[in-house]
């Protein structure tokens, strides 16, 4: 019989060798699945255009960097809520309001040069992801409404939203009624930092929030009443944590560096506002924050990995034929195996000879 | 047949540590034994081996002159072996008859059961209504489900662990009439308690357990309580008395405090006042469920109180929250450890910033300075004696008189003017007891001033110079100890309440 029995210290082995066995899994899980629906195909290339060329190539490696900018960002807003017990599922949300906000500050000033223009656009952003967010905290603290529902289903609310201003006001009066903005003039444009690719500041802001965030939950006393109020909120109480303001104080992080990273990816990749701008990477981020276990300087690296199944999946589609879902699938067994492989931190698989029990 | 149940040689380790080292006690039929010993000390381990929840690594039992090698607690019940935990196993929405026979093996709810019952309630004298809900029950009457659940399969040894911490003083008597009688009709029982009073008047045989080790056998009426304590620890206690009292102004005061419970099940408090002064220890005994919670809850600034209720040198301080009031020096230690007073899942240095003065070397403008932090918890550990690996064990590996310890020893060290205690020495074993009020004792020799809300009245009447009682939200003013204070005390606990 096998049992899984409590560890008296969480294993210091296994807090790295769980994600390393995660990747095991799914690659090999992977595996499996390609030798069971592709026939015609040599698995080894579809191994190398999904796990390797993405990481060889400058190209696939400045994607890479493009697609983890709005993933990092998310991700650590993300990762604050969750360790106060605060589940803001609708970051795609947040973040589809930031982009339109910022952008329209972008779009008023059409043409205006000025240094200043980017810095506000940002401000603009934050204050829309924030406002956007405040909603489900608002809701949340004067009457006990879940922000899980709330938080998600306006997220729908956001994307039609986006659809009526690229359809109405934003719409780009000589663009042949395509429901998109005007494509945004140079000044409203992210800086690129690596020349000849999509690489731009936004990958130096995601580090730099990064470390800002790994410094405020381990060195500072609002990381510390964070933790606490998530997972001993009467423990918080004691400590006279005022738990009201937990939840109003990462609603609104999680919301405004949401709303920053739908500019930096309007004002970035995409350079205008489009029906392109929701790309579920406020879903996406949720599993960034997870395989990090919440950890801000982690999320970089799980946003990298999550990134190259995203690219990863693109390769295998235009390569192959194979659907695009598979992203999805890929996203999907690591999150699962992770989470699974986590247990044996706390836990010790023990093989015992059975017992006989008496009934 | 000479013994009940023998025990040779039972070991039982756990990694490096023997928790059980090389153990041998026999338990003779109809008799009350107590098996003794500080927290750590092997009890549990003990009986959970005998109650067959745990397997020993070496050494026999032999269960009334038979090999006895039970695998479950069900192979235990069927021999004959019952337990009454220390915390209950009951369905607070069932009814007293649906829960005994969730228990039981075999038997159907109908009359002839519930006549039954009554039948063993009588016969013990266990007074029960099987018709009553759980939930409506006093923590005394659910424990006399427990026993009777047990009395149902006829054991032959019924084990206790820690019967009458919950209990007042009359459930106490109560208790040890059935218990007499039990033992009278041939059943032995083992009894594991912390209260060495209750044991010198019940138990005739004791087996002491020091550091996994049996120490001791003795019988328990043949020496003073001091003398049982120092043989659980294997060292003197230092005579607790507190010399010359010199109390100073008032520094504390409750003043007409009511408060209507927010919770479906809380207590309302009801007009409660009470003074402190400098120097002085007061204490409010009660029984658990009688508004302690409610009070805490209050006094720590969790919930907020109405205007002027609660006045420190002069300062209302009903709206400040629990971080505001340590700025003005009171300090806390709630009854519930994990989850409460520490993080369970935090490291005892993380934990050590719950509680934290403005003024303190721990955070500046917020920003915590781990290299102090770490000084300070070390301090701690040393000078209450924690035993913890190191200040970076989570809360949760802690045993609860450790945790204890190390709760008491954070709020100690700040050196409050007034420290609100609940429960100090909760599940503590008797050194440790000794030495957490000792060092309350010599806070208050300082000219601090201590609440002390318990429902241990033996740590009260040590500790207290001035004694509340609290009964469904009403505090009774200060007894005067003169002339039978103990049974006025005891009158006050059951109800009622001094006008």
């Amino acid at each position: 019989m096998i049992r899984l029995i409590p560890r008296t210290q969480p294993s210091k082995a296994m807090i790295f060798l769980s994600p390393l066995l995660a990747l095991t899994l799914t690659v090999v899980t992977a595996f499996f699945i390609f030798t069971f629906i592709l026939t015609d195909i040599e698995i080894s290339r579809v191994f190398y255009a999904l796990f390797v060329e993405p990481l060889i190539d400058t190209y696939y490696i400045s994607e890479l960097l493009v697609k983890a900018v709005p993933l990092i960002m998310i991700a650590l807003g993300l990762s604050i809520g969750f360790r106060a017990g605060v589940w803001n599922i609708g970051a795609e949300g947040q973040y589809v309001i930031g982009g339109i906000t910022g952008g329209a500050v972008a779009l008023f000033f059409y043409d205006v040069e000025g240094f200043w223009l980017l810095p506000l656009m940002s401000l603009a952003a934050i204050l829309g992801g924030m406002f956007y967010a405040s909603i489900a905290a608002f809701l949340r603290i004067k009457y006990q409404v879940n922000e899980i529902l709330v938080t998600l289903m306006l997220t729908y609310v956001a994307v039609l939203f986006l659809s009526a201003m690229l359809q109405g006001p934003m719409r780009d009066p000589s663009g042949f009624n395509f429901p998109e903005s005007r494509l945004f003039h140079d000044s409203a444009l992210l800086p690129i930092i690596w020349q000849g690719t999509r690489v731009n500041l936004g990958l130096v802001f995601a580090i730099i929030f990064s470390f800002v965030t790994w410094f405020g939950i381990k060195k500072h006393i609002s990381g510390m009443q964070i933790k606490i109020t998530g997972s001993a909120p009467r423990a918080a109480k004691f400590a006279g944590f005022d738990d009201k303001k937990t939840i109003w104080f990462s609603l609104l992080i999680s919301g405004g560096i949401a709303g920053l990273a739908g500019l930096f990816e309007a004002a970035g990749p995409i350079g205008q506002l489009n029906p392109g701008l929701p790309q579920f990477y406020g879903f996406t981020a949720i599993i960034v924050a997870f395989l990090a276990r919440l950890h801000p300087i982690a999320i970089i690296f799980s946003a990298l990995l999550i990134a190259l199944t995203y690219i990863g999946g693109e390769n295998a589609q235009i390569y192959f034929n194979l659907p695009s879902s598979i992203t999805n699938v890929f996203q999907g067994m690591l999150l699962f195996y992770f989470l699974a492989c986590d247990i044996l931190i706390q836990y010790k698989i023990v093989f015992i000879k059975a017992i006989r029990q008496k009934l | 047949m000479k013994y009940q149940l023998e025990l040779q040689n039972i070991t039982k380790s756990y990694g490096d540590l023997k928790a059980n080292n090389d153990i041998s006690l026999s338990i003779e039929p109809a008799s009350i034994h107590a098996l003794l010993g500080e927290n750590g000390a092997g009890k549990s381990t003990l009986v959970k081996v005998i109650y067959g929840s745990l397997q020993a690594d070496s050494g026999q039992m032999q269960w009334r002159g038979e090999a006895y090698t039970p695998k479950s607690p069900f192979e235990a019940r069927e021999q004959g072996i019952a337990m009454v935990f220390q915390h209950f196993s009951l369905f607070e929405s069932l009814s007293v008859a649906e829960n005994i026979v969730l228990g039981l093996d075999g038997v159907v709810l109908d009359d002839d059961f519930t006549e039954k019952i009554i039948k063993y309630s009588k016969q013990y004298g266990l007074d029960i209504n099987p018709q009553q809900v759980v939930g409506d029950l006093s923590v005394g009457a659910r424990q006399r489900v427990e026993i009777i659940r047990c009395l149902m399969q006829n054991p032959k040894l019924l084990i206790m662990d820690e019967p009458t911490s919950v209990l007042t003083p009359q459930e106490v008597t109560d208790l040890f009439v059935t218990l007499r009688k039990l033992s009278e009709d041939g059943c032995a029982i083992l009894y594991i308690s912390h209260k060495l009073e209750e044991v010198r008047q019940i138990c005739s045989k004791a087996s002491i357990l020091r550091g996994g080790k049996l120490v001791q056998n003795c019988n328990p009426q043949d020496h003073n309580k001091q003398e049982l304590a120092e043989m659980m620890i294997g060292k003197k206690l230092i005579q607790l008395a507190r010399s010359n009292i010199t109390t100073g102004q008032d520094i504390f005061s409750i003043n007409n405090l009511s408060r209507k419970s927010e919770d479906m099940f809380g207590v309302d408090l009801h007009d409660i006042s009470l003074t402190i002064k400098e120097g002085s220890i007061v204490g409010i005994a009660g029984v658990a469920g009688n508004g302690q919670d409610e009070l805490m809850q209050l006094l720590i600034g969790e919930v907020e109180a109405p205007t002027d209720n609660l006045v420190f040198k002069g300062e209302d301080i009903g709206r400040l929250n629990s971080h505001q009031r340590r700025q003005l020096s009171i300090f806390f230690i709630p009854e519930e450890r994990l989850g409460h007073g520490a993080v369970p899942d935090m490291r005892l240095n993380e934990n050590m910033l719950l509680s934290r003065p403005q003024q303190s070397e721990m955070t500046s403008y917020g920003v915590i300075n781990w290299n102090n932090v770490e000084k300070l918890t070390q301090q701690v550990i040393d000078d209450f004696k924690v035993q913890t690996q190191s200040s970076k064990m989570q809360a949760k590996s802690l045993s609860g008189g450790n945790l204890q310890k190390f709760m008491v020893g954070r709020e100690l060290i700040q050196n409050p003017e007034l420290l609100i205690v609940s429960q100090p020495t909760w599940g503590v074993d008797a050194g440790s007891e000794n030495n957490i009020h000792q060092s309350l004792i010599a806070l208050a020799d300082q000219g601090s001033a201590i609440l002390i809300i318990s429902q241990d009245l033996d740590e009260i009447l040590t500790l207290c110079e001035q004694i509340h009682v609290l009964s469904e939200g009403k505090l009774s003013s200060a007894v005067d100890m003169g002339d039978n204070g103990l049974e006025k005390i005891s009158n006050l606990m059951l109800g009622s309440v001094e006008k």
